[in-house]
């Protein structure tokens, strides 16, 4: 088996691998809320990984940078997004006593 | 016609009265008891001045037919109020208002002390009010307000004493049993609008002969006899006929001024008039008139037998109304309309007379009123007395008095009469005769002559009548005294025409043009008018005529009878009581007509509304209710297990969702891709 030039393919393999390991982090975590809030980010790299391998392998030199604008974008909002989300966690855990996923079902009909 | 009437004169005619029922009504704590009588009886005076005036220019020619005011339209259909004044309304016009003049001055006396003094004149004002819209309307739905509202006022007169249980169950009988009567008369209203197209008299009897041609929907019933009939159950709610009398006894719990006013003379004949002022239709249907006059007859005769057995004053009298109702009723069956008339004129006169003189003799006996315990009250109440007789007189139909003409051209116009039921009704009115003046003079010789009972009351009053305090109270004395002259003053204004009336009218009445253009009679199916005008020839000849007819005999006998039954062998009725035992029990029970409705009727009423409750309304419409209710949470108890409350299975279903989508909208595209 021999390893070839490095293609989009195996990027986006690599983004899809990630994406699919933060969607199991998430429905699969049931005790920690970090780790779901981790998953959230791991999930949004992943995004950002395919972004700026399509824009990579765009074939006008012009066009390449809107996808690694995006990322960008994508990063501020992502660390505003963990920021915020820790901060209803430590309110969280201070009401609660508790980060366990399993045991946050307030919204149970 | 030669003239019309002045339009405010006929307004004025309802309106007096009306304003004086707004004062005594609403301004009562103001104008004081005082103040109430003054107004009301100012009120219905001008109204009888104005009817008086009225029926005068009616006599010359004049007549009136407009609308006054139009309510409503709706669609093609026109309501209105207006006036149709001629003979007939005229005469009825100065009947109502002068009998409710009478009333107005005697009430005075008689509600002397009365707690709600100012609320009875209130009362008897609207009364006279509405029965005057009732006469007067030139419409049906004028007519049919007149009717509900004479319902209404008669409702709560008879409840006028609102604390004795017995008056409440009679002004609900009252009212209920009207009911059954007005749902008969608003589809007869219905039935002659919807074919006719009019609510307007004029109009829908111009459209009659077309009705005549049609048939019921769905049968082969004439339209017309259908809607005779219904008008005509209408009429015998209002004017308690057989089956739906059983209210008009028990209507004598209310006080005995409207006792004498509306259950006598005014309100219960509303149906009289209706039915001969709606002749043009009637003429029309053999069926309908027949069935009238079978009604009439069984009212006639079956409502006599009970006034003989009673012992309550006013309740004789009231079986006595119901009789003489039957009468009057077998003459419209007879098709004579004017004779029907005439007749509700004369008892007007002397069956008001006859119940104010029983209640100037309640008064006497302190609200005592069992004729057991009466007796000999000639020499105490000596006008009572003499009017009392006068209007028996009247009542039994002897030969110059009022009663006699009138009953008498029943008779003859029933022997005229070429309808089915024309023999029971000859039997009856004729065998009618003679328990009239057996019932009559029964009460009179108890009342009047013979001992003096009243000293040690053989039948106490059961209960003490809870009238609150009448001013009468002293109960130290039984000896009756005469009534004040308010109470004497209208006795003896109704003693003249209970006693001339008859003498005086029949000839204009009966055989002139007075009623010519009011009512209508085709002679030629019909001939009992016809045949009475031929025979008569002068009221004078008339009476000297009557003394040799079996009616006068058997009203003698009946007045012999009675007076050898209670004054000469008074051990005879009992002996004849014991010996008829299961005959004057069923008379007692007024042939069993309240078991029948309280037991069958009212009691298969409340079993179907028990039925319709338990299995219509808690089975079927609660079941279906509560049963999708039901049905709504079990769903959303199984639905809200997917609402678990826990983010990452949420998070999964988004996914998948967002993955079943992609797959549903890129589908074409990979499928383009593998090929």
């Amino acid at each position: 088996m021999s390893l070839g030039p490095i293609t989009l393919g195996h990027y986006l393999s690599l983004g899809g691998i990630l994406f699919a390991l933060s969607v199991i982090g998430i429905f699969l975590n049931r005790r920690n809320l970090i780790v779901l809030l981790m998953a959230i980010e791991l999930m949004l790299l992943a995004v950002n990984l395919n972004f700026v391998a399509f824009s990579h392998y765009l074939p006008l030199e012009a066009d390449r940078m809107a996808g690694q604008v995006f990322v960008f974008f994508i990063l501020t909002v992502a660390a505003a997004e963990s920021a915020i989300g820790l901060a209803i966690l430590v309110v969280l855990f201070r009401n609660r006593a508790s980060i366990k996923v399993e045991e946050l079902d307030e919204l149970k009909g | 016609m030669a003239s019309t009437i002045s339009q405010g004169l006929l307004l004025t005619v309802p309106l007096a009265p009306l304003a004086g029922a707004l004062i005594a009504g609403l301004a009562g704590r103001w104008v004081g008891r005082r103040g109430s009588h003054v107004f009301t009886i100012l009120g219905v005076f001008i109204a009888f001045v104005c009817s008086v005036v009225v029926l005068s220019q009616v006599a010359a020619g004049a007549r009136f037919n407009e609308t006054i005011y139009e309510w409503m339209v709706l669609g093609k259909l026109v309501m209105e109020v207006g006036f149709l004044v001629d003979g007939l309304t005229a005469m009825m016009m100065v009947v109502v208002t002068f009998v409710s003049l009478m009333v107005h001055v005697y009430t005075i006396g008689y509600m002397d002390g009365d707690p709600g003094y100012q609320r009875f004149f209130a009362y008897i004002s609207l009364f006279t009010f509405s029965m005057l819209m009732l006469v007067m309307s030139n419409n049906f739905l004028q007519l049919f307000f007149g009717w509900e509202a004479v319902g209404l006022v008669s409702y709560l007169l008879i409840g006028f004493w609102f604390k004795k249980p017995t008056a409440i169950f009679a002004n609900m009988k009252a009212f209920i049993v009207n009911r059954v009567g007005d749902f008969g008369f608003i589809l007869g209203i219905g039935l002659v609008v919807a074919y006719s197209g009019t609510l307007n008299y004029t109009e829908a009897f111009a459209r009659a002969p077309e009705l005549a041609r049609l048939s019921f929907p769905g049968t082969d019933w004439m339209l017309i006899t259908v809607a005779c009939i219904c008008l005509f159950i209408g009429a015998m709610g209002k004017s308690a006929q057989f089956p739906l009398h059983v209210w008009l006894p028990d209507s004598m719990e209310g006080p005995t001024p409207i006792s004498a006013l509306i259950h006598a003379a005014t309100m219960v004949t509303a149906g009289i008039f209706m039915v001969a002022r709606m002749s043009p239709l009637f003429e029309l249907s053999d069926t309908a008139l027949n069935f009238v006059l079978v009604i009439g007859a069984i009212t006639a005769l079956f409502m006599g037998f009970l006034g003989i057995i009673q012992n309550d004053i006013k309740r004789v009298v009231a079986y006595s109304t119901l009789s003489q109702l039957g009468y009057m009723t077998v003459a419209l069956g007879a098709s004579a309309y004017s004779v029907a008339v005439f007749h509700l004129m004369t008892h007007a006169f002397f069956k008001a007379l006859l119940f104010l003189a029983a209640g100037s003799v309640i008064i006497g006996m302190h609200h005592d009123q069992d004729i057991r315990n009466m007796g000999g009250l000639r020499k105490h109440m000596p006008i009572t007395w003499i009017t009392a007789l006068l209007g028996s007189l009247a009542l039994i139909g002897t030969p110059l008095f009022a009663g006699f003409y009138s009953k008498d051209s029943i008779i003859m116009a029933v022997e005229a009469s070429n309808l089915p039921g024309t023999p029971f009704a000859i039997f009856a009115v004729v065998a009618g005769v003679f328990v009239t003046a057996f019932y009559s003079f029964r009460m009179y010789f108890l009342v009047f002559h013979g001992e003096e009972r009243f000293h040690h009351k053989p039948f106490p009053p059961e209960d003490d009548h809870d009238h609150g305090s009448h001013g009468h109270d002293d109960h130290h004395d039984a000896t009756p005294h005469e009534s004040p002259w308010v109470v004497t003053a209208p006795l003896i204004l109704l003693a003249v025409p209970s006693v001339v009336i008859g003498f005086l009218a029949i000839q204009p009445m009966l055989f002139g043009d007075f009623m010519k253009d009011a009512i209508v009679v085709d002679a030629a199916r019909h001939p009992a008018t016809a045949q009475l005008a031929e025979g008569f020839h002068g009221a004078a000849a008339m009476a000297l005529h009557g003394l040799q007819t079996p009616p006068f005999w058997l009203a003698l006998a009946g007045v012999v009878t009675a007076w050898w039954f209670y004054l000469k062998q008074p051990s005879i009725p009992a002996a004849i009581a014991r010996t008829f035992a299961p005959v004057v029990r069923v008379l007692e029970n007024k042939y069993y007509m309240d078991w029948f409705n309280e037991h069958v009727l009212a009691a298969g009423a409340r079993l179907l509304g028990t039925g319709l409750w338990k299995g219509g309304d808690v089975a079927v419409i609660d079941g279906a209710i509560n049963g999708s209710a039901r049905a709504m949470g079990g769903l959303a108890g199984v639905l809200r297990q997917f609402q678990t409350g826990h983010l990452y299975q949420y998070a999964l279903v988004m996914l998948l969702g967002i993955f079943g989508l992609l797959t549903w909208q890129l589908w074409p595209y990979f499928s383009g891709l593998m090929r």
